[in-house]
């Protein structure tokens, strides 16, 4: 039986300890005719060999296709180091550092995580991850109900250009606790969140408002002006961001005349593959006066009783195994082992790195929509300056169009039609430091013969 | 050290240089970043070196035994790791088009089956990316289904008073308000308090069957008669399914709902604290509440389920479609266990935790509940070591690291004073459950020789007892440059 090292004589002499004849003595409270009859659904266990050339088959047969899509989910290159470190069987396999003498390379590390994102963010605390980008969203809203004093609406304004999933999963969350989320239209011209539709609600209790720097769309919004309008209207500023942009734009605790007050996003472009869509993590970062109404697990740096410096979980009572049902949020776990690969990479890149990879993913979907656009049939759609994503607009169906490409092997892009109807035959294209000319080239070539 | 403090300015590696240099053109000044954030400078050596040198301050279940009752640290298969990491798996986008993703979602479809299969349930989504998660994904179905009725009264959640901290706290975030069961001396839940509790306003009871003091509900078929006479629903916390797996199936209990982790039964990494992953599974009332996304497989091909064939969905948990590397982990380690092997898990992981027991029991150590067989993990309870020799649970859990084992879990459940919760897995062979037993002897010696020693313990870790007072007064939870200069 795969791992599980009895044998005979073992759980003989066991047996005996315990004074049974059979393991079966030990389910006698189970009443009979519950006992599962057996598993039809479960095949037989397979080998190491055998179970190997069933995913290496399936891993195949899904290829590796050259993708420019983002909308989230993000191609970039991992140094080797990065997951050899993390996947080391004390990081692995380690448990969440409630004995805290017994886990001070995870305590530290997570310090070490915390500080890095409040560097990027230009704000003064992180908590150690949440779930992914989407639930730290719906946490930042729950955090601004709670830490907005002076509103009591539990209204929240959400821009439209704001990543569809990320505010379908707010919903979900948010749902029971009496919280309206708001939309706000974007300008269909630049796909910018406009003055003008902030302003109709001067002189309405909102509680927050949503900012996404980029936008959904790769789109730049003014940060300074909705920041500013935001804090003059006592309307808290949750920034999405993300943190692979923030070592060139800048960031959200610089936002307006004192900055935002929480910032989320998610970490995948900081070491995590795409892997389907996770494991990523959510990071929150906040301004101190917020921290104890953060969700989720946090570190402190405190010491031992000789004074040596040591690492602790720490605002615990904000928590559920203390609080129960007052408890800021259920969350009880955080992304762990992603962090871990998160902070490696962050350290062996550094600002530098991190700077140059973001200002060649800039400059690579800089180049690809020039190559894109210059192909009869495509346009630009939001000429606006941008990071990392762009819009550009078919003269075919673009299923139709993502479908001939992905036969090739090649993911042209996201379709935007399904979120937003208006924006018909429009894909969401991205290009990271990794689709290099060649990449680009190959894509132009088959979206040419597509359109013809 | 921390990693900041090896850092040179201007130092970096250069192989990972990439060709970006000059700052755009095409983006406002007033957009852009003027300072230079303040992540480490240091070398790959530097920085390998560091992050190797903590993780041999962690305990891990690679390097010690690590009994803690309802976290199932069982053994984390390698391969499961380097299956979930081939290549193909890692570089799939999660919006790639499913004629490009046949080979990864069938691995999802059959995970989605053979949970079904294991738990007794009609349907399995896989996207919640944690048990807590998978909680409020189960709750939130109990409130749907019962607005969809329009039985809009249905008001309150029970919990055992053993409950996990998440099962109020999840009640809680879905509107509900959560009134508190008592649990008897002999483990079960208090029939009578519960009959007595249930009514219109009932929306539903959350359980773990075997139940957080590691012993089996006995009066399950009662208690979920009960609670559907009363037009409630039943909720399954799945922490305890090593203990039942591939022997009976909370679906045959009388579930209707339930949410398993992954990261427990079914061996994916704890990671140092994530991610895990809380698949649910629901009996077919609930199907139409499932969160999205749902692998269907029509005409020999997979597709993905969406908001049009489930319009009563209780929407989305996850920007995509949850933990994936994590799910590929579970559904190797499923495959290699298959039907014999999952049939066996509670079987070995059972007779661990009773083993240990009788043992500890013959030399002296008090059970909580003497009298019943343990399910997969047991309780200690130490009060009369607190009461005669001044030594706390917390001081056996500290003195254990010293003696190279990870503490059980430690004061939960809350009912028990000064309590171990201890769960061996079945992964552990017996030379391992005997060193333990034999190490709580040792304490149990000093703790009557030498009481003021084991205050004071652990002596032989990184770090001796840590100021956690100090670390929630003088919050310290970032370095800075500005701050140490």
């Amino acid at each position: 039986m795969p791992f599980i090292p009895h044998t005979e004589d073992e759980i003989n002499e066991m047996l005996s300890v315990i004074g049974i004849d059979s393991i079966e003595n030990l389910f006698d409270e189970i009443p009979a005719h519950l006992k599962a009859g057996g598993l039809k659904n479960v095949p037989p266990g397979l080998n190491e060999m055998s179970i190997n050339r069933l995913m290496q088959q399936r891993a195949a047969e899904d290829g590796q296709p050259l993708c420019f899509m983002g909308a989230g989910a993000y191609d970039h290159h991992i140094p080797a180091a990065v997951w050899q470190i993390t996947t080391r069987g004390e990081y692995y396999t380690a448990y969440t550092p409630y004995q805290a003498e017994a886990s001070q390379g995870t305590l530290q590390l997570t310090y070490e995580f915390q500080s890095m994102m409040t560097a990027l963010t230009a704000l003064d605390v992180s908590n150690a991850s949440l779930y992914d980008g989407a639930t730290a969203m719906a946490e930042a809203v729950l955090m601004a109900v709670r830490s907005n004093r002076k509103s009591k609406s539990r209204k929240i304004l959400v821009p439209r250009s704001v990543n569809p999933a990320y505010t379908k999963v707010t919903e979900t969350m948010v749902k029971h606790q009496n919280i309206e989320l708001v939309e706000v239209a974007f300008d269909t011209a630049t796909s910018k969140t406009s003055q003008d539709s902030l302003n109709a609600f001067n002189g309405e209790d909102i509680t927050a408002v949503v900012i996404s720097q980029p936008n959904f769309f790769g789109t730049l919004e003014d940060v300074d002006a909705i920041t500013n309008w935001a804090h003059e209207n006592n309307i808290i500023v949750i920034a999405i961001v993300n943190p692979l942009s923030l070592s060139i734009l800048k960031p959200p605790g610089q936002w307006g005349e004192t900055g935002a007050d929480i910032a989320v996003g998610d970490g995948q472009p900081l070491g995590a593959p795409m892997s389907s869509g996770g494991p990523y993590y959510g990071f929150m970062c906040c301004k101190k006066e917020f921290v104890r109404q953060m969700p989720g697990r946090i570190v402190g740096r405190t010491v031992d009783q000789e004074g040596r410096e040591g690492f602790v979980l720490t605002l615990q009572a904000r928590e559920q195994h203390i609080r129960r049902s007052k408890a800021t949020s259920n969350i009880c776990t955080n992304q762990g082992l992603v962090v871990t690969a998160s902070t490696i990479h962050m350290s062996l890149l550094g600002p530098e790195g991190l700077k140059q990879t973001a200002l060649s993913c800039h400059n690579n979907t800089q180049q690809l929509v020039e190559k894109l656009t210059a192909i009869n049939g495509v346009e630009l759609v939001f000429d606006q300056p941008r990071f990392h994503e762009a819009v550009i607009k078919l003269n075919k169906p673009a299923a139709e169009v993502l479908g001939k490409l992905a036969q090739q092997n090649i993911l042209g892009g996201v379709d935007l039609s399904e979120h937003f109807p208006e924006l018909e035959n429009c894909i969401l294209v991205c290009a990271t430091e990794l689709r290099i000319a060649e990449d680009i080239e190959t894509f132009a070539s088959a979206l040419a013969e597509a359109l013809k | 050290m921390l990693i900041f403090e090896h850092s040179a300015k201007g130092r970096k590696t250069k192989i990972q240089s990439t060709s970006g240099n000059e700052m755009p053109t095409d983006i406002p000044a007033s957009l852009l970043r003027e300072d230079k954030p303040g992540l480490p400078e240091v070398s790959e050596m530097q920085a390998v070196r560091h992050y190797t040198s903590l993780s041999q301050k962690n305990f891990s279940i690679d390097t010690h035994f690590y009994p803690l009752g309802s976290c199932t640290m069982k053994h984390n298969p390698r391969v499961c790791n380097s299956l979930a990491m081939l290549p193909g798996f890692l570089s799939r986008h999660p919006l790639a088009p499913e004629q490009n993703s046949q080979g990864f979602m069938a691995c999802m479809y059959e995970l989605q089956e053979m949970l079904c299969d294991v738990t007794g349930m009609a349907g399995f989504s896989l996207t919640p990316m944690a048990g807590a998660q998978g909680e409020f994904a189960g709750v939130a179905m109990i409130r749907a289904y019962h607005d969809a009725k329009g039985d809009f009264e249905r008001k309150e959640i029970l919990v055992p008073d053993a409950a996990h901290g998440t099962n109020p706290a999840t009640a809680t975030m879905c509107g509900f308000s959560v009134k508190e069961i008592p649990t008897l001396d002999d483990g079960d839940i208090d029939l009578d308090a519960l009959k007595a509790a249930v009514g219109p306003q009932t929306a539903g009871l959350m359980l773990t069957n075997p139940s957080t003091l590691g012993v089996f509900e006995r009066k399950i078929e009662e208690i979920a008669k009960t609670v559907h006479q009363a037009g409630g629903l039943l909720y399954y916390d799945g922490a305890n399914l090593n203990a039942i797996l591939g022997k009976i199936r909370p679906g045959d209990m009388g579930f209707d709902v339930i949410h398993s982790n992954l990261h427990k039964t079914f061996s994916t990494p704890h990671g140092g604290g994530g991610p895990g992953s809380g698949a649910i599974g629901v009996a077919e009332r609930l199907k139409p509440f499932m969160p999205l996304p749902v692998v269907a497989k029509e005409n020999d091909a997979y597709r993905w389920l969406t908001e049009k064939d489930c319009p009563q969905s209780i929407g989305r948990m996850s920007a995509f479609m949850g933990n994936a590397g994590v799910l590929l982990r579970a559904y190797v380690y499923m495959r290699l266990l298959g039907n014999e092997g999952m049939q066996r898990v509670s079987e070995f992981a059972t007779l661990n935790a009773n083993y240990m027991m009788a043992q500890l029991k013959k030399r002296g150590f008090q059970a909580a509940i003497p009298d019943r067989y343990a399910s997969h993990e047991f309780i200690i309870t130490l009060k009369k070591q607190a009461k005669e020799l001044n030594v706390s649970a917390m001081d056996f859990a500290k003195r254990l690291l010293d003696l190279g084992y990870h503490a059980p879990t430690t004061y939960f459940p809350l009912l028990v004073p000064e309590c171990l919760l201890i769960e061996p897995t079945e992964s552990e062979a017996r030379e391992a459950l005997d060193g333990f037993v034999e190490a709580l002897v040792q304490i149990q010696h000093e703790a009557e020789t030498d009481a003021e020693m084991l205050h004071n313990a652990p002596y032989t870790m990184p770090v001796n007892r840590l100021d956690e007072v100090r670390a929630a007064r003088q919050l310290d939870l970032a370095w800075s440059a500005s701050r140490e200069a």
